[in-house]
């Protein structure tokens, strides 16, 4: 019974290094290594500030998975809650002293850099979830002061953010919540009523939407409602994706990137960009690689054999995927702009941080598979 | 708490995987999505997006052509392109467009309403387009901008080309161009893909050859990022300069008749009456076409247009006046085709001749006593013309007159030519809706009445009979094609003894022979000699005596007003009445008569009489064009060795 410990205990730091996931590692490192060329396209092909900084960035922050994977599950367990609250208070001092960019205020300013809380608190609240139904057993899921405390900890942040105003985050947030809730057995008629909730307050709550928000659901439902205007990003983007062709342009020759028509091409559209010049080969190469490291993580999570682990892995994973697929389907038309950076590729450091903190926890799921987290 | 591998973790985990299949299944579906959308954007609607991509990448600037030349016989250019100084804006490079009109309004001394008027053009359009300011600077006002250039920001200053008439005689025939009008999109759809602020041609030539005179226009594609600025050139169309045009026109004649001509309001025509090549086309008075190319002053518009004589008309082709006397050639000929008037048959002139008690007053009031056919041309009889005309009747006069080119247009493509009319019986029932009257065929016979005609038409007329009755199409262009009319000339010398009958014509040389018997044709030149160059013949005070220039002519005189028999008692002479009230003076000639070659008219409006005031100025211009001949004989054969 105690013999998963003992196991643990012999781990020298060569198994520990010999178990990692190796095919997941060469996937994030191969995607860091697209973006740096995605990057470097965005600067015009000059190897400038932004492909720098995002070297820089990748650099550390890979470093930072490493280290992170090499944590016991176990320490990602107990400081889980306080890891949440923390995320929480950032979120909270973005409230207050946050900085405003673009008519939101979503950063906080500290010397090296600045942080959006709200993207830490994507895997804050995993986390916290991932615990709290570890922590209950099946038949407690479904009593209603069960779900008390997992609702508040998902609506709390999640109004946070709608405040900034960041409606992109905030559902990515929210979606995460619900993955873990749904995995540890929440039954499906509480998420019905939450839905029927949900879309009962939605013209309330598009009553307090701020004008450009409307406008870029409008736009979605109709692109050429204001070809200049709202519906200019979602044109020019879908033109981009579509001139790229079967082989692409070629590497920095992405005319709609160059010539400016292509906006925000460093972080949302940094797919646009990619698949412009590289074409529908290299669309696919990049879907493929971030379907590889979705499957490894599920995998990670198939392995894993506490219930903290499986559901952080699979909910990790499938957030994973939320995000890729928001992404993908904001600039290929497919859903309104909501703004959804696409993990690693889209230049940010706090995005960045964020995914990988996540894949560093679930990496260190996959080294400590057999250690109970208690 | 929870046993690790406690039954309930097992139930867990079981619960856990099987949700997670779920979910799992959900991705599947989704990234299928998306890669179907990739598909189709990527691989089914590529050709769409790329066509777009690059509408969005590039943009084209287009550039003016530069019209082709026009010039006379000899090479020499009667409108050309000179250079011309152009200052443009564009309004995206200058900082502050305020402060920039207010520096230009000191240099140029721009008025604040063309000022005003440009700011609200900037305003509608794109940023990135030029706007011309001025179009034709002068030297001095283009070098003080090149002073100060540095600084003014976003000012253009280049060097264009511009029309140029370098001579006023050719005004009427070249016509100008001027700023395209709305009218001018509606009736050129090549205007359609020019660029702004070309110059189209609004009247004459210009008009009539304006389609490929005007040349194809050229462009410069550059690239342009989202904000529409010019990133670099792809590509460069210089366009093509307009077709170059080699008209028949002498250029030294035309100014020398235009001299001649004075201010008076007269027309001159000369053609060569083998080939229609007109030789030279004078309207009186002129105007300068070059003020239409920039637009025309307000002030020399109003004087052009309250000019009592019609400086803008092209009388040549577009004024109407009755042909007077010289249609009794016409009416001679159409006499002796039909065969109803012996040409030896004398008639007694006292002047005055009745008609269903209606009185017919020849020019002469105390009559010109007994008169043959041959006499009453030459002193111009009216009398006996009278009879002439009561005897042929109004209908076979109307058809020999349509024969010979009146009555119809003469030139192609001229759109201020007018057509003129010959007046039949059927006419006036269809244009007036009344019954033809017998007096009125009397009034016909000497060119009154309903008559008009062009003098363009007169001397084609003319020309028609010179060449011993053959049809022949007035040109204004250089045309190479061969020359039967010549070439039966030529034969004719050569054979003098051999007889052609018309359909030998017709079927050798092509030719369109407009008589019956040409011994007509040949009595009624015979007739015009002896107006000319006989004793007592209305123009024989302005014969030559040189055989080199001797002419043969007929003059004319074209009522305005009825005189009234007051008038008529007092011998009122055409000098003391009003200008405006004086006859139209006219005079037909060809020459030189034994080996015709030219055929003229001449019209002078209120002139008086056509011996007083129309022979005169014929005889200056026949004889500079005779001068010429022998010039334009060796051009021509030059031209045609080349060919």
């Amino acid at each position: 019974m105690f013999q998963p410990r003992s196991i643990q205990s012999t781990m020298t730091f060569r198994d520990k290094i010999l178990s990692m996931d190796y095919i997941l590692l060469l996937s994030i490192l191969l995607l860091g290594i697209v973006s740096m060329f995605a990057m470097y396209s965005t600067d015009g092909g000059k190897f400038d500030y932004h492909t720098k900084s995002h070297i820089l960035r990748f650099g550390i922050f890979f470093l930072m998975f490493l280290i992170i994977s090499l944590f016991q599950i176990r320490f990602w367990y107990q400081t889980s809650s306080l890891l949440y609250i923390a995320f929480f208070i950032l979120l909270l001092g973005v409230k207050y002293f946050g900085l405003t960019s673009s008519g939101s205020q979503r950063w906080l300013n500290f010397y090296f850099m600045n942080l959006q809380p709200s993207e830490l608190m994507k895997i804050g609240l995993i986390l916290f979830l991932a615990k709290y139904y570890h922590r209950i057993s099946t038949q407690d899921v479904n009593k209603i002061k069960f779900l008390f405390l997992p609702v508040v900890a998902l609506v709390a942040p999640v109004l946070l953010v709608v405040a900034q105003p960041d409606l992109g985050t905030s559902i990515l947030i929210a979606l995460g919540g619900v993955t873990v809730s749904w995995l540890a057995g929440v039954r499906v008629k509480f998420f019905a009523y939450a839905s029927i909730l949900f879309i009962s307050l939605t013209p309330i709550a598009i009553a307090f939407l701020k004008p450009y928000q409307k406008s870029r659901i409008l736009t979605f439902l109709n692109p050429d409602r204001d070809p200049l205007g709202a519906g200019y990003q979602i044109i020019q983007s879908k033109i981009a994706i579509g001139s790229g062709g079967l082989f692409g342009k070629g590497f920095l020759n992405g005319s709609q990137s160059y010539l400016d028509y292509l906006p925000e091409k460093h972080t949302d559209f940094i797919f646009t960009l990619f698949s412009e010049e590289f074409g529908f080969v290299g669309s696919l190469f990049i879907l493929i690689l971030y379907s590889v490291i979705i499957l490894r993580l599920i995998n990670i999570g198939d392995m894993t054999r506490s219930s903290f682990g499986k559901l952080y892995c699979y909910s990790f994973a499938t957030a994973f995927f939320i995000y890729v697929a928001v992404n993908m389907g904001m600039v290929l038309g497919l859903l309104p702009i909501v703004g959804a950076p696409l993990p690693i590729m889209s230049y940010g450091g706090s995005s960045m941080m964020a995914i990988m903190l996540g894949l560093g926890i679930a990496m260190s799921c996959r080294i400590y598979k057999d250690t109970p987290v208690n | 708490m929870i046993n690790f591998g406690s039954g309930n973790t097992v139930i867990k985990s079981k619960l856990i995987s099987r949700r997670m299949f779920v979910l799992t299944a959900a991705k599947t579906i989704v990234f299928c999505g998306i890669f179907g959308r990739l598909v189709s954007l990527q691989i089914n609607e590529a050709t769409k997006y790329k066509t777009l991509s690059d509408k969005n990448r590039f943009r084209e600037w287009k550039l003016a052509p530069q019209r082709g030349v026009i010039r006379d016989y000899f090479d020499k250019e009667i409108a050309s392109n000179e250079k011309v100084y152009q200052l443009h804006i564009t309004p995206e490079n200058s900082p502050n467009l305020e402060t920039l009109f207010f520096r230009l309004k000191t240099i140029l001394n721009l008025s604040d309403k063309r000022i005003f008027y440009l700011k609200k053009k900037i305003a509608k359009q794109k940023p990135w387009e030029p706007i011309i300011v001025s179009d034709n600077l002068t030297w001095s006002e283009f070098s003080r901008i090149n002073l100060f250039l540095h600084e003014l920001p976003g000012v253009e200053p280049l060097v264009s080309v511009a029309r140029q008439y370098p001579d006023q005689s050719t005004a009427h025939l070249v016509g100008y161009v001027s700023q395209v009008s709305q009218k001018d999109l509606q009736n050129k759809q090549y205007l359609k893909d020019m660029s702004v602020g070309i110059a189209v041609g609004k009247t004459g030539l210009e008009n009539k050859l304006d389609k490929d005179i005007i040349g194809k226009v050229g462009f410069q594609r550059y690239e342009v990022n989202a904000f529409g600025k010019r990133i670099k050139q792809i590509q460069i169309d210089p366009g093509e300069t307009g077709k170059n045009y080699r008209t028949t026109i002498d250029l030294d004649v035309q100014k020398f008749t235009s001299e001649v001509l004075e201010d008076k309001a007269a027309s001159v025509c000369v053609m060569d009456i083998y080939n229609g090549d007109i030789i030279t086309m004078v309207s009186s008075p002129s105007y300068d076409p070059n003020s239409f190319v920039h637009g025309i002053d307000k002030k020399y518009w109003n004087e052009l247009i309250t000019n009592d004589k019609k400086p803008l008309n092209n009388k040549a082709i577009a004024g109407l006046y009755p042909p007077g006397s010289t249609i009794k050639i016409i009416v001679a000929l159409s006499a002796l085709e039909n065969g109803i008037w012996n040409p030896k048959k004398y008639l007694n002139c006292t002047g005055v001749t009745e008609l269903y008690g209606e009185k017919f007053h020849c020019w002469k009031k105390k009559g010109h006593g007994p008169m043959n056919l041959r006499s009453a041309i030459q002193r111009s009889c009216d009398v006996y013309f009278y009879e002439v005309a009561r005897l042929l009747g109004v209908d076979r006069l109307s058809e020999t007159a349509k024969k010979f080119g009146l009555g119809k247009k003469v030139l192609e493509g001229f759109i201020e030519e007018r057509a003129g009319v010959v007046p039949s019986t059927a006419w006036k029932r269809k244009f007036i809706g009344k019954n033809w009257y017998l007096g009125e065929t009397l009034h016909s016979g000497i060119g009154q009445g309903y008559f008009q005609s062009t003098p363009l038409q007169l001397c084609l007329m003319t020309a028609q009979i010179a060449n011993g009755g053959f049809e022949i199409k007035p040109r204004v262009l250089v045309n190479d094609s061969k020359n039967n009319l010549r070439e039966y000339i030529k034969f004719k010398n050569e054979n003098p003894n051999e007889p052609l009958p018309i359909d030998m014509l017709v079927s050798n040389f092509d030719l369109n022979p407009l008589f019956r018997n040409q011994e007509n044709i040949n009595f009624v030149k015979d007739a015009m000699f002896a107006a000319t160059n006989e004793a007592g013949g209305t123009s024989f005070r302005s014969r030559y005596n040189d055989q080199k220039f001797m002419f043969a002519g007929k003059t004319g005189s074209s009522q305005i007003k009825r005189f009234t028999e007051l008038q008529r008692e007092l011998e009122i002479k055409q000098k003391d009445i009003d200008y405006k009230d004086r006859d139209h003076a006219l005079f037909v000639a060809f020459a030189p008569y034994k080996d015709p070659k030219y055929a003229i008219s001449v019209v002078v409006e209120h002139g008086g009489t056509g011996s007083g005031s129309a022979a005169p100025i014929a005889k200056k211009v026949i004889k500079k064009v005779l001068e010429r001949d022998q010039m334009r004989e060796q051009v021509q054969n030059l031209t045609g060795e080349e060919i």
